[in-house]
């Protein structure tokens, strides 16, 4: 081998483990970043203030509670309706539906995870939002509801594909063992195949959630952006406001360095730290499946 | 017989959830194309906006959001095939390919609006690019690595062991081998994991929001540190924050920027489609 050849691989090897370790880097950056520009919060708000049950910026009070309570509630609700849904998505296209049907199931719901947030969003101002409002009788259609229904949407792609994931990881030793067992294809769905598959189906809970808690433009465009504490039953059905729509509504109005604009990246702190437990949660199940060779 | 009655109603059922899962697709999709056609015209998509965007074309957002978009690929590509390449080929499992790993998982759930923040710390504000396409790109970039990464790993480690044995014992080195036998094999899926990575940044509207956006700017950007108009922050300008806005120019830009991103999707699955019939092993 000509010493030509051994320099441009030692060279390209060394450029690739480079490109393979910076994405630990490219974490620590943006934590970094995150940190310099939230960090002067600290001296600039009481944490009675910055954790109080008020966000009225123009008068100095920075309570993050209503904004994280809407946060909460939105997805929650999203993962309420999406859960059912997803699960039964799924059970449908990998176990029930004859190979024509799951040819058209699948693309259209990719399709569905290639719309972008904000066309989801627009729709959800234009028609979903009136729609609301008629068939529920509130005042408004921009309410919690409507932007739970659009991120229930939202999440379904990433729901469905887990939890198929996680069906087919199932033996097929274990269907025909329950068939065989005289068990109907029904019987054997519910008892043996998804309770074998409930730690995928958890994951994917978990990585919808995720997906669920860092949606903006939509959520922003539809919840009615009223920062209000949730404690009252109805609160489902009144406008809301979550952190991410709150750092992109305002995000462009603040001036650089105000004690409001180091709010706003302390609530992107807030965020990224959330997503990455939820992340940490699910990961060893994405590892499990990775060992498997199940992935798709 | 009872048990099966009891199974067909449940079968019934289940296909109705999907339905109810499905049925809203194809109505999103199905409105904004039929109100949105009406408003394209040569002129919509070639003119500049007039009239505060009430009138005249989205010419400059759509280039914006071809240019931000090529921009993103110059720098996820190369930095996403060579991580992929990287965890498939070289790695071993040590606890630091584990947190490489952990790394990348965290990445795709860093919400879009975070890169947003991150974005507008780090190349605004710290590198000096200002709100420009530069900054957008690379805040793009940074937020589409982790979905080309997974999609081009999972491609390179589809291809069978036999193909880099083979290369090996006829006097390869490891790179040759990566270069002109993994590589090619792989391709199909990794230009798949491109697209959708793409589509993905081409769609996004809260990174960009405060990296590169201009709300209104009718003319083309004359560098790459120019500021810039794109589809998805047109489209949230023109329905939220301009009152009176005509309905059918709102549809016209939903409908377009709604196009490119089916046509990307369509394009990944083709080409996925295609090369797993043809894939020989």
């Amino acid at each position: 081998m000509s010493q030509r050849t051994h320099w441009s691989e030692f060279f390209i090897s060394a450029v690739i483990r480079v490109i393979g370790f910076s994405t630990i880097g490219f974490v620590g950056l943006i934590f970094f970043f995150l940190l310099q520009q939230g960090a002067p919060v600290l001296g600039e708000v009481p944490l009675n203030n910055f954790f109080g049950a008020q966000w009225y910026p123009t008068y100095n009070l920075y309570g993050i509670l209503p904004l994280l309570l809407g946060s909460m509630m939105v997805t929650l609700a999203a993962i309420v309706l999406a859960l059912p849904l997803g699960v039964a998505t799924a059970v449908f296209v990998r176990e029930i539906a004859p190979g024509w049907a799951r040819e058209i199931l699948k693309p259209l719901i990719e399709v569905l995870a290639g719309i972008p947030s904000v066309v989801l969003g627009f729709f959800g101002m234009t028609l979903l939002a009136p729609f609301v409002r008629e068939t529920l009788h509130v005042p408004t259609g921009l309410t919690a509801f409507t932007g739970a229904l659009l991120l229930a949407y939202m999440a379904l792609p990433t729901i469905v594909s887990v939890a198929e994931d996680a069906l087919d990881a199932v033996p097929k030793s274990y269907r025909d063992a329950a068939l065989a067992m005289g068990a109907t294809q029904w019987q054997t769905i519910w008892r043996v195949v998804v309770p074998a598959a409930r730690s995928g189906i958890l994951t994917a809970i978990m990585l919808g959630m995720g997906r669920a808690i860092g949606e903006t433009m939509a959520v922003l465009m539809v919840t009615g952006n009223a920062a209000r504490m949730p404690t009252t039953l109805n609160s489902l059905f009144l406008p809301a406001r979550t952190m991410t729509a709150t750092i992109a509504a305002e995000m462009g109005e603040v001036a650089q360095g105000s004690t409001h604009y180091h709010v706003l990246f302390a609530i992107g702190i807030l965020l990224f730290v959330l997503t990455f437990f939820i992340n940490l949660a699910a990961a060893p199940a994405i590892f499990e499946k990775r060992r498997r060779g199940g992935l798709r | 017989m009872n048990r099966y009655l009891g199974q067909r109603v449940g079968f019934t059922l289940l296909g109705g959830l999907t339905f109810i899962v499905v049925a809203p697709i194809l109505l999103v999709v199905g409105v904004i194309v039929v109100n949105g056609l009406g408003a394209l015209s040569w002129e919509f998509l070639t003119a500049m906006p007039r009239e505060g965007m009430k009138a005249g074309g989205i010419f400059p957002a759509i280039v914006g959001t071809l240019l931000l978009t090529l921009g993103t690929a110059l720098v996820a590509i190369p930095l996403g095939i060579g991580g992929a390449i990287y965890l498939a080929e070289y790695a071993r499992e040590t606890w630091f390919t584990r947190a490489i790993r952990l790394a990348i998982i965290n990445l795709a759930g860093i919400p879009s609006v975070v890169y947003g923040l991150f974005g507008l710390g780090m190349f605004v504000l710290f590198s000096q690019f200002g709100t420009s396409i530069v900054a957008g790109s690379l805040t793009l970039a940074l937020m589409t690595l982790p979905i080309i990464i997974s999609a081009s790993e999972e491609a390179l480690r589809a291809v069978p062991t036999e193909f880099r044995t083979v290369n090996a014992s006829l006097g390869g080195t490891h790179w040759q081998g990566i270069r002109q036998v993994v590589l090619p094999q792989a391709l199909p899926g990794i230009i798949t994991g491109v697209i959708l990575g793409l589509l993905r940044a081409a769609g996004e509207t809260a990174p960009i929001l405060f990296t590169v956006a201009a709300f209104y700017l009718p003319r083309l950007p004359q560098s790459p540190f120019d500021q810039t108009m794109a589809l998805p922050y047109h489209l949230y300008v023109i329905s939220t924050q301009v009152p009176g806005m005509p309905l059918q120019i709102q549809y016209g830009t939903a409908l377009v920027l709604l196009t490119l991103a089916l046509a990307l999707n369509l394009c990944a699955t083709l080409i996925r489609s295609y090369f797993r019939k043809r894939r020989q092993w």
